[in-house]
């Protein structure tokens, strides 16, 4: 798989990306380095534990790199996310469909980016 | 990677976002052109710049981040001034307007947003960078070239002077002792009048311009300046020329009506060689119609050159020098400034001796001369931060051999910075923020004696700034007992206001314990392990002296026969029943109880009682009447109430003694009561 079909795949703007970052060889290093990124793990453990403040910085995190990255279709969920959480204390349904949107995009992202290794 | 670009050393960049992976990208971008430090938060990218403010050329600062936000961030740099030296872009998803705004307010230069395109990056940080050292040079420029700050001019003059020195083939040091004498000088005749128009505080300024006494030296041909031998009347007509030409040369200088420091300058390199009688050059003026400045460089100028050797005479002695000049051989100066002479002559000696002590920073300045007269091209600025980094390449080395942790303490914001190797050793990172929450206040130290610490830290005064006090650390787990050595750090201001503290923390636990044994040993018997009499004689006193209820006693007593013992088989025997005795005391009593070997072969208990006494006593002797070998021990003792001897341990023990010689009067092997009528109970 060549990173342009990863992007193609995941609803990630490749020409985007080329025209920031320049080579594919960097796009690909930092796209790799989402697999080990701790924040997807990190948002969900704090949700489980309702720490708001936590999980809008996870979000608040996924989306920056997402955005840097050109991950179109993720930067959408994971910025929903982000504002939703932005300054929030509690936890509400509300924010349930949200989150399953991401978990949902951050799933077949992963699956797709974990073919471009090795 | 190469580490210099051009011959230069790559620039530094500090980013400062939470996210590891914006700090790669970024870093990605920067590296081949700069050199990248990451911090993770606001906290410890105020570490960073704590120590390393002078190297970090610009910073990249991300908003939301834990522990220490982007705004909290750049709140402390702008206390701590660091905003002034380095360029903040912030980089952030937020575009928010009021966020943008309020960044800018805080003296951000310039605002990136995420996503980043590596052009834009590269460009900004570029034009930042450009822009900042324009304004830095500018300032530079402001500071050292234009000499508008004190400080730099006195570098400056000494640099010049020195130039002038190495031309005349003089050591560097009558610079500096011209200066040490007019300051002197200056003090001494400020105490005694105020006729002249000077003040403490022009000192400063005046000592300064003392260093340019001979700048027209420079003017004068080297065969005249440097003869060997004296000159003749031409030479010395020329020679004279150089007060004259130092005032020119000044008098070039278009501000000098508005500088305070070239005016006075002005008066003493043409004046200070008149003579109080008007017969000095080059205008012979007459008395007070000399300034008040160029008399007291004059006089220094003759002291030093009388106590300094030259190419046409020795070096006199400095009770020499003095005499020669009280007794008119060397001029005549304004009797007010001899008077101060004399006073300051004692000190004067001592303060001189001093100066050449501190050779070495002076060496540095010839250093420098040397350097701008081969090139001119290291500016000084640059070559102070050489010299700052070789320090703390020293200090770094000398830290890691001291198996010390030393540490350094700011208040505002409270963090504490460890030496490398102290972070290493107590297993924590090197910024600390928040000490006293942190592990460090509360785990190695123990809450309390941090709070002390700090506390006694913060109660110091910049006269006696120390602190040494020994605390039980938990150093990774084990208790040591450690030495804490700080000194408290305080800042410019009037009354000057508490900064933090620097120290050290030096393991003393082995000592300790050795010291702890010892004391051990000098309070204890050594044959039988019990207590001596002169430490059993201090507890008791102290339970005496603090208990309410006064429910003890003592017992005193000793080994029936003990001599036929020794006498039949032997001393060594002898000190095994001792020794016999001593365990079954040991075991027959409890903590509480103190027991001890008076001496020869007579023992103390001292312990307390609940109902009554006797059976206590009845027990002991029971145990004590004991088969050792062959040899049938049984003992005498006497017994006391504490209640009965108002405290005093010597009246107790008087009154179990007295008891003893009763019950070893009514056949031995007994025991006794005190009964202050004098009859055995």
């Amino acid at each position: 798989m060549t990173v342009k079909e990863c992007y193609d795949a995941i609803g990630a703007n490749y020409e985007e990306i080329m025209g920031r970052l320049r080579t594919e060889e960097r796009v690909k290093k930092f796209l790799l380095k989402v697999l080990s990124d701790k924040s997807y793990d990190l948002l969900i453990q704090s949700i489980e534990e309702r720490n708001m403040e936590e999980a809008f910085r996870a979000a608040h995190t996924m989306k920056g790199v997402s955005q840097n990255l050109s991950l179109t279709r993720f930067y959408h969920s994971s910025n929903e996310l982000a504002e939703l959480l932005r300054d929030r204390h509690d936890y509400g349904a509300d924010i349930e469909p949200v989150l399953e949107k991401v978990k949902e995009d951050y799933a077949q992202m992963i699956e797709q980016i974990r073919k471009l290794e090795g | 990677m190469n580490q210099r670009e051009n011959g230069r050393i790559r620039k530094k960049i500090l980013i400062v976002d939470d996210s590891e992976f914006n700090r790669s990208l970024l870093s990605d971008m920067l590296s081949d052109e700069y050199e990248i430090l990451e911090a993770e938060h606001g906290m410890e990218a105020a570490g960073i710049l704590h120590s390393q403010e002078q190297e970090i050329a610009l910073m990249l600062l991300d908003i939301v981040m834990p522990v220490m936000d982007g705004f909290e961030t750049l709140a402390i740099m702008n206390k701590n001034g660091w905003i002034k030296s380095i360029p903040v872009i912030m980089i952030s998803a937020e575009t928010v307007p009021t966020y943008v705004d309020r960044a800018y307010d805080l003296g951000v230069k310039d605002y990136i947003s995420r996503p980043f395109d590596e052009r834009t990056v590269r460009r900004r940080v570029v034009n930042t960078l450009i822009l900042f050292a324009k304004q830095k040079e500018l300032e530079h420029m402001v500071t050292e070239q234009i000499m508008e700050k004190e400080k730099s001019n006195k570098l400056m003059i000494e640099i010049l002077s020195n130039i002038v020195e190495f031309r005349n083939g003089e050591s560097g040091l009558h610079v500096v002792h011209i200066r040490t004498l007019t300051e002197l000088f200056m003090r001494n005749l400020l105490e005694k009048t105020d006729e002249y128009d000077i003040s403490p505080k022009d000192i400063p300024l005046v000592c300064n311009a003392s260093a340019l006494h001979d700048i027209g030296k420079i003017v004068i041909p080297e065969e005249i300046l440097n003869k060997p031998g004296r000159l003749t009347e031409e030479e010395f007509a020329v020679m004279k020329t150089h007060s004259e030409e130092g005032a020119k040369i000044l008098e070039r200088i278009p501000m000098l009506e508005d500088e305070p420091l070239l005016r006075t300058a002005y008066q003493i390199c043409r004046w200070h060689h008149e003579r109080y009688d008007g017969r000095g050059y080059p205008d012979g003026l007459k008395g007070d119609e000399i300034p008040i400045v160029a008399q007291i460089v004059a006089l220094a100028d003759v002291y030093d050159a009388l106590t300094s050797k030259r190419a046409y005479k020795k070096a006199f002695s400095h009770e020499k020098a003095v005499d020669m000049i009280l007794n008119g051989e060397c001029g005549t100066f304004n009797p007010l400034l001899l008077e101060c002479l004399r006073d300051i002559e004692g000190t004067l000696e001592k303060e001189f001796k001093e100066l050449s002590e501190k050779g070495d920073s002076q060496k540095e300045i010839a250093n420098t001369v040397e350097q701008m007269m081969e090139g001119g091209e290291l500016s000084v600025s640059e070559h102070s931060i050489r010299l700052l980094e070789h320090e703390r390449m020293k200090y770094q080395f000398f830290a890691t051999l001291s198996r010390e942790i030393q540490f350094e303490y700011t208040k505002t914001p409270e963090m504490l910075i460890l030496s490398e190797w102290g972070a290493k050793y107590l297993n924590m990172p090197e910024t600390i923020l928040t000490p006293r929450e942190a592990r460090f206040g509360t785990e190695v130290f123990n809450k309390d004696d941090f709070e002390q610490l700090l506390g006694d830290l913060e109660n110091t005064t910049p006269e006696d700034p120390m602190v040494e006090e020994i605390y039980l650390l938990n150093i990774n787990g084990q208790r040591r007992w450690s030495k804490v050595i700080s000194k408290s750090m305080w800042g410019e201001g009037e009354p000057p206001e508490y900064a933090g503290a620097i120290g050290k923390i030096a393991d003393i636990h082995e000592d300790m314990e050795k010291m702890n044994k010892l004391e051990s040993r000098a309070a204890h018997d050594s044959l039988t392990g019990l207590l001596n009499h002169k430490t059993a004689r201090g507890r008791i006193s102290e339970t005496l002296a603090k208990d309410e209820e006064q429910r003890y006693i003592l017992i005193v007593f000793d080994l029936d026969h003990f001599k036929d013992a020794n006498d039949t088989y032997g001393h060594l025997f002898g000190d095994e029943v001792l020794k016999h005795v001593a365990e079954t005391l040991k075991n027959s009593t409890r903590n509480e109880d103190i027991c001890a070997r008076m001496g020869g072969d007579e023992f103390l208990i001292f312990m307390p009682y609940k109902e009554e006494a006797e059976s206590q006593v009845k027990r002991i002797f029971g145990l004590l009447c004991d088969k050792y070998k062959e040899f049938q021990i049984s003992v005498s003792i006497g017994v006391a109430y504490a209640e009965n001897c108002g405290r005093d341990y010597d009246t107790l023990f008087h009154m179990a003694d007295e008891a003893l010689y009763e019950a070893k009067r009514g056949g031995r092997k007994a025991y006794r009561f005190y009964n202050k009528d004098g009859n055995e109970s």
